[in-house]
């Protein structure tokens, strides 16, 4: 029995990493309908806020709340990620909308940016970048006002654009001389977070030992949850948000800033990554392609659960985990050992952490055949509306 | 019954010169209109001559190409729809366009984002939608998508009004609709016009519907082609306009 719960208990920390992992593409790819590759990546910048704060937490006058800087890295994490997609959105995802494939392909563009972007990030690296995109931003206002319409105007913001990114490269790179300025802050090295002492042990619970940063992350998954369904159910916003998602345009005519909610909406979704990036933590090192270990995962999680149904994501997800935990760690082999000696070989042929993968994305993908809107589809008069 | 107002001080709604394409195809030709307030007018003609893409553009879910439409006097042209329907029109669409995984609760009070401030401030149904349509308040935890198309038409008008609009936009109102319901609608839209003042260019096919209206705009081909009175429409002029 006590197996049982062991194998139930893991399987529900696996499934709830996918779970906060998949809540935030629930909301823009669910509710949006945006297929945003780089959420992976704003997981990644949530996971690196997390390292930073911790490094902040480490030594100096914060050192003493070493112990709950976690809770520290969480709203900051949020904050980080939400603001970075909130910028995506903005300048990339706007004007894409209603075409999937190249928003697939322009966030995928994106998501390499971002990995390459803490490879390299240094002190010079910003300077030389924050220069070149306020120089972008100013140098239009400087123009005299009679040059706003001219055919050549486009042009002319193109130019200005290439040579305030030329004055950045040439900044960044004689301040690159300058040894401390030109030290990359994190490189392309996998970095370790430091969980807090109590979150490094694990609790009893009738024979079952459950470690407590996995219990942590099965609590934080659950506050997320009631958050973003409290959010989206009983705010303003939350009914504001999904009238736009079901139908834009009778939205925007009866009063709806669409634009703004578009972007609350991604801001929030990208918040959660970033969330989601701090739980991450707590279960392996911090790199570049962290993200990129969860994308597909995510994907087929919302997929899976029924596009738009933030409940077919947690059942999809849990689903998910308890599947892979129970075939990937051979814990079926223990729990029913007179198993027949054919199903017996085929279950340890597949007690693999990866062919476990294999086997749940196969089977996901045979129930796509037959359910193909998911756990939980649409249902209503007027669906397509 | 009054006709068509020719002062510009006494005019709600004045479209002048509008001109409105899909691509190439020229939809709207040099169309001119105007409403003064409290007054219905209905937009007649046979499908597929413009009158839904004239109330879209009203709306500005449709852009013109060239023209002008202006709200007691202030160009709202170039305003995207949510200033519009802010500024003080209500549309309601072909179709009904209820969002049909809220609940009927939440679908009227999203009528409330025009009103300054939104449901932010403004969280409460006015109860004169329930005396027009009493149905919607049994059904106010129901969702909008399960609620037949005349309660659907109902809610639509309802949630239009709960933005205190001056002028309410209203395509087809009674389309496959029950008869009994359509003279619910009929009646209701009497009402509203009757006590809140507000302003009315309705599209309609049913001519008993039509004949409420003070005035009416015939069009053909994008444009339009007669105006005047309702009282002055003709039996002619309504089997050449109204028939399907």
């Amino acid at each position: 029995m006590d197996l049982l719960y062991d194998t139930l208990f893991n399987g529900l920390a696996i499934g709830s990493v996918l779970v906060l992992a998949a809540l935030g593409l629930a909301v823009v790819f669910g509710l949006m309908g945006v297929i945003n590759m780089a959420h992976g990546e704003l997981m990644m910048l949530g996971a690196y806020t997390t390292y930073v704060v911790q490094n902040l937490f480490k030594n100096g006058p914060l050192e003493g709340l070493f112990p709950i800087y976690i809770l520290v890295a969480i709203p900051l994490a949020f904050l980080v990620s939400g603001l970075a997609g909130l910028l995506l959105e903005k300048t990339v995802i706007r004007r894409l909308y209603g075409r999937p494939l190249e928003t697939l392909l322009a966030t995928w563009g994106v998501s390499l940016i971002l990995q390459q972007f803490v490879r390299s990030v240094s002190s010079a690296f910003v300077v030389g970048l924050v220069v070149a995109v306020a120089l972008g931003l100013v140098a239009p206002r400087l123009w005299p006002s009679s040059w706003a319409q001219r055919r050549w105007t486009p042009l002319l913001a193109v130019a200005t654009w290439l040579f305030s990114g030329l004055i950045g490269i040439i900044l960044a790179s004689g301040l690159g001389g300058i040894r401390v300025l030109d030290q990359p802050w994190f490189s392309a090295r996998n970095l370790d977070v430091t969980a807090p002492l109590w979150l490094r042990g694990s609790v009893d619970f009738g024979g079952v030992n459950m470690p407590t940063a996995r219990l942590f992350i099965v609590a934080l998954t659950a506050i997320a949850l009631v958050a973003v369904h409290c959010f989206l159910q009983k705010s303003v916003w939350g009914i504001r948000i999904r009238a736009v998602t079901q139908n834009r345009s009778m939205s925007d005519c009866l009063g709806i800033p669409t634009e703004t909610v578009d972007a609350l909406t991604f801001l929030v979704g990208s918040g959660l990554a970033g969330v989601a990036g701090v739980a991450v933590t707590l279960l392996g090192s911090v790199g570049p392609n962290l993200g990129g270990n969860y994308i597909v995962d995510c994907f087929m999680v919302v997929v899976l659960g029924g596009v738009g149904k933030l409940l077919g994501t947690v059942v999809a997800a849990l689903g998910i985990g308890v599947l892979s935990y129970v075939i990937g760690s051979g814990s079926l082999l223990l729990l029913w050992p007179a198993m027949p000696a054919g199903l017996n070989e085929l279950i340890t042929f597949f007690a693999t952490t990866s062919m476990a993968k294999v086997l749940v994305f196969a089977l996901i993908v045979l129930f796509l055949q037959f359910r193909p809107a998911g756990l939980f589809p649409q249902k209503g008069r007027l669906v397509e509306a | 019954m009054t006709t068509p107002p020719q002062g510009e001080a006494n005019r709600l709604l004045s479209v002048r010169g509008l001109n409105v394409y899909y691509g190439e195809s020229h939809i709207l030709r040099n169309v001119d209109l105007s409403i003064a307030p409290g007054q219905m007018a209905c937009l007649i003609g046979l499908n597929g001559v413009g009158k839904t893409t004239l109330l879209k553009s009203i709306i500005g879910l449709v852009p013109q190409r060239s023209g002008c439409i202006e709200l007691a006097g202030s160009d709202c042209g170039g305003l995207a729809p949510h200033r519009r329907a802010r500024a003080g029109i209500g549309y309601v669409p072909q179709g009904r366009e209820i969002i049909p995984q809220l609940s009927v609760r939440e679908n009227l009070l999203l009528g409330l984002e025009a009103l300054p401030g939104g449901m932010g401030r403004h969280r409460h149904i006015d109860p004169l939608v329930f005396e027009l349509f009493p149905v919607l308040e049994k059904f106010l935890a129901r969702r909008g998508g399960d609620l037949s198309g005349g309660q659907q038409q109902q809610l639509a008008i309802a949630r239009a009004l709960l933005g205190k609009p001056r002028l309410l936009l209203l395509d087809e109102p009674t389309e496959g609709i029950q008869p009994s319901v359509v003279l619910d609608i009929q009646r209701a839209v009497s009402r509203i016009i009757r006590e809140t003042g507000i302003s009315v260019l309705l599209v309609e096919h049913h001519a008993s519907f039509v004949r409420q209206s003070d005035c009416y705009y015939a069009m053909q081909k994008g444009g339009i082609v007669a105006s005047g009175a309702t009282a002055d429409l003709s039996s002619e002029m309504i089997q050449r306009f109204l028939s399907v």
